[in-house]
Formats: C-alpha cells, structure tokens, sequence
C-alpha cells in the first residue's frame, strides 16, 4: 500500500505499524516525533500504530543544539 | 544607579512594542515587573537574553558555565572578539552587553553547570524559563524543575539548518517528557560539533521562543501556542505539529505521575562532552579550588593565563580551563577518560 512519508510516496506492507516503518527507514533508535494524519502519535504507541493506505506522515528529527 | 530617563519606570523607549494592541501599556508593565530565567548562554541563550532585555523584562538571571570561544562568534550574538581575548566566561559577557543596551533591567549573571543541585535556586522567583541549553540531559532536568515548580517554560533546539520549539505550560499543555519519552543517552545525538550549525536557524527557533516567553510574562497566555514548531531553513519547511492529544496518551511520568528522578540526582551525569566543542566538561561538587595557589602549582608546566573567573593552563595540545567550584572544561579531547587523566594530573582528584 502507498503512504506519504514527509511529502515522498513510499510504499508498506499491508499491516505495517509506525514502528515497522521507522526501522525500515533506520530510524529506530533516534530521536523522532511521527506525525499521521497531522496528529502526533507518542512513542510507546508507534508499535501498535498500523498504517493505512494514504496515510500521511511527518517524521521529525528533534535536534538538542543551542 | 541608571538615570530616571533610562529606569525600568520610563516606557518611552517600548513605545513601538507597547503601540502593538495585544501587548499595549498594560502588557509593557506586566514584563517589567516580570523575571526570566535565561538557562544556557550559547547561541539560543544569547539571543534570547538580547530579545528580552531590549523588550524590557524587569529581570533577566543568565546561567551559563562555558566562555567565549572564537568559533562561537559566528552565531552568539553578545559576544566579541574582546571576549574571546580575554577568555570571559559567556554569563558574564552577556550581562556587560546587555546592561549597556538596557540599564533598567537587573541582568544577573551566574557561572555555573545546571544540576540537579542548583537547579531548583535558579528558578527561585522566576515567571519563565527559557531553553538556551545545548543537551537533553539538561532539559529533562529543567523539565521536571518547571513542572514541579509550576513555572512555564519554553524549549528550543537547534541543529544544522533547522530547529522545534514548543512552548510547555505546566498542567495545562504537554511537557517535553511527553513529547521524548526517553532522554537520549549523551553521545547518541548529533551536536553541533559533529553537524555544523547555521547562525539564522538559531535565529528563527530563538525568536520563537521569546515571543512566546513574551506572551506568558505580560499576561496573554491565551495567546501561547499549543503547537511544536519545527523549522528546516535549508528546505524551506515551517510546520506546526498539533500536540494537543499528547498529554492525555502520553501518560507522562513527569506530569501526570510527579514523578523527578532527574531532580533527585538520581538521573543524569556530571561529565558532559560540550555541544560544538572538542572539550569535556568535569564537575566536582562541594569542592573549592584555590585558582592563585593553583597557577603556583602549575608555573612552568606549561601556558598559564587567568582571569578573576577562571585559570586556563596549556600543556601538550590540551587545553584545561579550571572554575573556583572546580568545574573544569578539558579542550582538545572529546574522550572522558583522557579529560579525567589531565585533571587529575594538573588539578588534583
């Protein structure tokens, strides 16, 4: 199925959770905040999260400098 | 004793903001009679400070635990080459700058290391915090504090070309824990020494955040945004990520359970590798160091300077400038255990 990932058609696995994509994308470990439909979804729920056809993701990489 | 033309009393100098309808003389008054906590001095720091000065906060405390350095001046804005020179430390800098620009403001400069020991004093009377730090280890500190005390605080980071800031209203929007559920370990995340940092992303997040610092001290906080602001300059994205759901699914440990490990010490190290820098900073709590029978010690060892803030001693391509709280920053390593070896052999353990 196709999603939107930060304005990019990408296609998923039928099934596949914001976790799933976030490894697929090797971003697992980082510091990311993922953002489906324009609303936030927290971390401890990225793994039970599955994505839908169209879909649209924002994937932020929260930066510590200042 | 600055004159009555330039005392906090006189608001001719505001009249430009005060003549903005949603601040007007009513808000004008209420930040002068406000206080902010500006935490870390750096790039974010300074320009934070700057903007609330200029706009005529009563009172601006700056903590800082770093000096000038000449890779700082491209982005820190209080600073200057006369800085550099004389190795100032950045609270301190800051602070002669700023009085300059605006006399009626009591400016408060301290140099130290926010921890968990000091961390609750620092905010002592403040109506707002401002995120100038440049490490997560020290925003979840400052996180729990503004929680626990009930004081608004806005966070900002910044990085390459972009940047978030997200404004945290205790009780009433999503604390920084929420939106990082886990404090990256030191180390695991880009700094600005491996990643760069571009002057005008610092810009953009730090004006930001003032606006809203802003907003909170002169009584529109209605006006505050719910949002986390994420900027990348480079590709031209500014976005607002709704944020409104996290504190209910979130279920916080910070701010739904109370819970502060980071405030009990019971999170978080003393040894921190310095954002933009190959030093690495050592603290040492309830030590005093004598920095003048120090420079006695260390005479002919190797390049001696010092100041009344601090000794710098050069030996073997490192570079150890020592604090009288024995703090102590180990420039030209990035290895903890190498920085812990110098101090121990020219400082003492």
């Amino acid at each position: 199925m196709e999603i939107t990932v930060n304005g990019q058609v990408r296609t998923v696995s039928h099934g596949s959770t914001v976790a799933d994509l976030l490894a697929e994308l090797g971003l697992a470990h980082k510091l990311v905040a993922v953002e489906v439909n324009e609303q936030l979804v927290p971390k401890a729920q990225h793994g039970e999260r599955r994505l839908a056809p169209g879909d649209r993701l924002e994937i932020v990489t929260l930066v510590g400098g200042g | 004793m600055p004159d009555t033309d330039r005392g906090s009393d006189n608001l001719d100098r505001y009249v430009r903001q005060m003549r903005y309808p949603p601040l007007g003389e009513e808000g004008q008054r209420r930040l002068g009679a406000s206080r902010a906590l500006v935490c870390g001095c750096g790039a974010l720091g300074s320009m934070l400070a700057n903007t609330l000065v200029r706009a005529g906060v009563g009172s601006v405390r700056i903590v800082d635990r770093d000096f000038v350095e000449l890779n700082n001046l491209q982005r820190q804005v209080l600073f200057d080459e006369g800085d550099v020179e004389n190795q100032v430390p950045k609270a301190i800098a800051a602070a002669e700058k700023l009085r300059l620009i605006n006399s009626g403001v009591e400016v408060e400069p301290i140099v130290a290391d926010v921890d968990h020991t000091n961390i609750e004093a620092l905010c002592e009377g403040v109506d707002v915090i401002v995120d100038g730090t440049d490490n997560f280890e020290t925003r979840f500190l400052v996180n729990e504090a503004a929680v626990k005390l009930g004081i608004p605080w806005v966070y900002g980071g910044c990085l390459g070309a972009e940047g978030q800031t997200m404004a945290i209203l205790p009780g009433e929007t999503p604390c920084l824990h929420c939106l990082i559920t886990e404090c990256p370990p030191p180390g695991t995340v880009p700094t600005c020494d491996t990643a760069g940092i571009l002057a005008p992303v610092v810009g953009v997040v730090a004006s930001i955040q003032a606006i809203e610092a802003i907003k909170i001290l002169s009584g529109n906080r209605d006006a505050v945004s719910r949002h986390l602001t994420v900027i990348e300059l480079w590709d031209n994205h500014i976005r607002q990520v709704d944020v409104s759901g996290l504190r209910q699914s979130a279920d916080c440990p910070t701010c739904r359970h109370g819970q502060f490990p980071w405030l009990a010490g019971k999170r978080g190290g003393h040894t921190a590798v310095l954002c933009g820098r190959n030093a690495v900073q050592l603290t040492h709590t309830g030590v005093q160091v004598d920095l003048d029978e120090l420079a006695r010690r260390l005479e002919g060892l190797g390049q001696l300077s010092r100041n009344a803030f601090l000794l710098r001693f050069k030996v073997d391509g490192y570079e150890l400038t020592v604090f009288p709280d024995g703090r102590a920053i180990i420039g030209g390593t990035d290895d903890i255990a190498t920085a812990k070896t110098l101090y121990a052999r020219y400082v003492g353990s």
